[in-house]
C-alpha cells in the first residue's frame, strides 16, 4: 500500500506530512509517558511494533493476481491504541523505504496517514464496538483486519485526491474506483488472513501474561 | 499450529489457479493507473538508495521480518519462563 518514492506532487506530500507528524510526535511522547508509568509495557510495546515489522515485510499473493502485504497494525491498536500504533509504524515504514526503496520518503507523510494513522483508528473504533460483546481474540481480530483494510482504502483516495480523473469530487471518485479496483480486492484476503495471525498472538499473549487482559479489556 | 497450516494451505491453493497472471506487487500497478491517469506525471524524488538488485531485495526484506520475528520469539519465551517459574 505504500505510495511510492516521488509518486504523490509535492503539494500533497507536504500535506500528509503536515498531517502525521504531530500525531505521530504525541504517539511517541504517550509511548514514553506509558513505559514510564508501567514499565512492564515496554517489551509489550516491542512485541507490538516487532508484529508491525514481520506482518508488513510479507508479501502474500491473493486472489486478483496481484501480490500485496498485510500492515500488521492490530496487536498495538488493541494492545495501546491508534497515537502509539503510529509511531510504531513509521519506524518499519522508515526501514522500508530507507533500505527497500519501498515507500519513500517524500510519501512517508502520507503512508504513516493511511497506516499508522487512519487504518488503526478504524480498527481502534471497531475494537471498541465488539469489546466485551464478544471473545478478545475475535475482537482482535475484527480490529487487525479493519485497519488492514481500511488503510488500503485509505491509500487509494490519497492516490485519488492527486491524481483525479476529471474536475471536482466526480473526477475524486472516478480514480477512487480505479485505485480500489486495484487494492480493495486484493486486500480482503490478506485483511482476513492478517486478522487471523493477530488474533493468534493475541491468545498467546492472554495466555502467559495474565496482566494482558486487564489492560484490553479496560 | 492448525491455523498456520491451513493458512499457507489457502496461500498454496490460490498459487495453482488460473488467476494468477504473473502476481505482480498491487503497488506497481498502482503506478501504472496514476501514468494512465496523468500520463505527463513524473515522479520527482527518487529513492536515496535502491537495493542493487532483486536478490538483496528479498534479503532485506526477509531481514526486516526476521528482526521482528526474533524480537516476538523473544519476549513470548521469556513470558512463559516467568509464569513457569512463578507456578514452580
Amino acid at each position: 500500500m505504500h505510495i511510492a518514492e516521488g509518486f504523490l506532487p509535492p503539494t500533497w506530500a507536504a500535506l500528509w506530512y503536515a498531517f502525521s507528524l504531530p500525531v505521530v510526535a504525541y504517539g511517541a511522547y504517550k509511548a514514553k509517558k506509558r513505559v514510564d508509568e508501567d514499565p512492564k509495557s515496554k517489551s509489550l510495546l516491542v512485541v507490538a511494533g516487532a508484529f508491525v515489522f514481520v506482518l508488513s515485510a510479507l508479501k502474500i499473493p491473493s486472489v486478483t493476481g496481484s501480490s500485496s502485504h498485510p500492515t500488521g497494525t492490530g496487536i498495538a491498536v488493541v494492545l495501546f491504541g491508534p497515537v502509539i500504533t503510529s509511531f510504531l509504524s513509521i519506524l518499519a515504514l522508515l526501514y522500508q523505504s530507507l533500505l527497500l526503496a519501498h515507500g519513500g520518503i517524500t510519501t512517508l507523510g502520507a503512508n504513516t496517514a493511511s497506516m499508522g494513522i487512519i487504518g488503526p483508528f478504524a480498527g481502534w473504533l471497531a475494537y471498541r464496538a465488539v469489546k466485551g460483546r464478544t471473545d478478545i481474540k475475535i475482537a482482535t481480530f475484527i480490529a487487525a483486519a479493519t485497519a488492514d483494510w481500511v488503510t488500503y482504502i485509505v491509500t487509494s483516495f490519497q492516490l485519488a485526491l492527486a491524481f483525479p480523473s476529471g474536475t471536482g469530487f466526480a473526477g475524486v471518485m472516478a480514480s477512487a474506483i480505479k485505485f480500489m479496483g486495484i487494492f480493495a480486492i486484493t486486500q480482503v484476503p490478506l485483511a482476513i488472513i492478517e486478522g487471523v495471525v493477530a488474533a493468534l498472538l493475541m491468545g498467546y499473549l492472554l495466555q502467559v501474561r495474565e496482566d494482558v487482559v486487564t489492560g484490553v479489556t479496560a | 499450529m492448525k491455523a498456520i497450516i491451513l493458512a499457507i494451505s489457502v496461500i498454496l491453493a490460490m498459487l495453482q489457479t488460473s488467476l494468477a497472471a504473473e502476481w505482480s506487487g498491487a503497488d506497481e500497478q498502482a503506478e501504472k493507473a496514476i501514468t494512465d491517469i496523468n500520463p505527463r506525471y513524473e515522479p520527482w524524488f527518487s529513492p536515496l538508495w535502491e537495493p542493487p538488485s532483486g536478490e538483496i531485495e528479498t534479503f532485506l526484506f526477509s531481514l526486516q521480518a526476521a528482526i521482528g520475528a526474533l524480537l516476538i520469539g523473544y519476549f513470548l519465551g521469556y513470558y512463559r519462563g516467568v509464569r513457569h517459574a512463578r507456578n514452580t
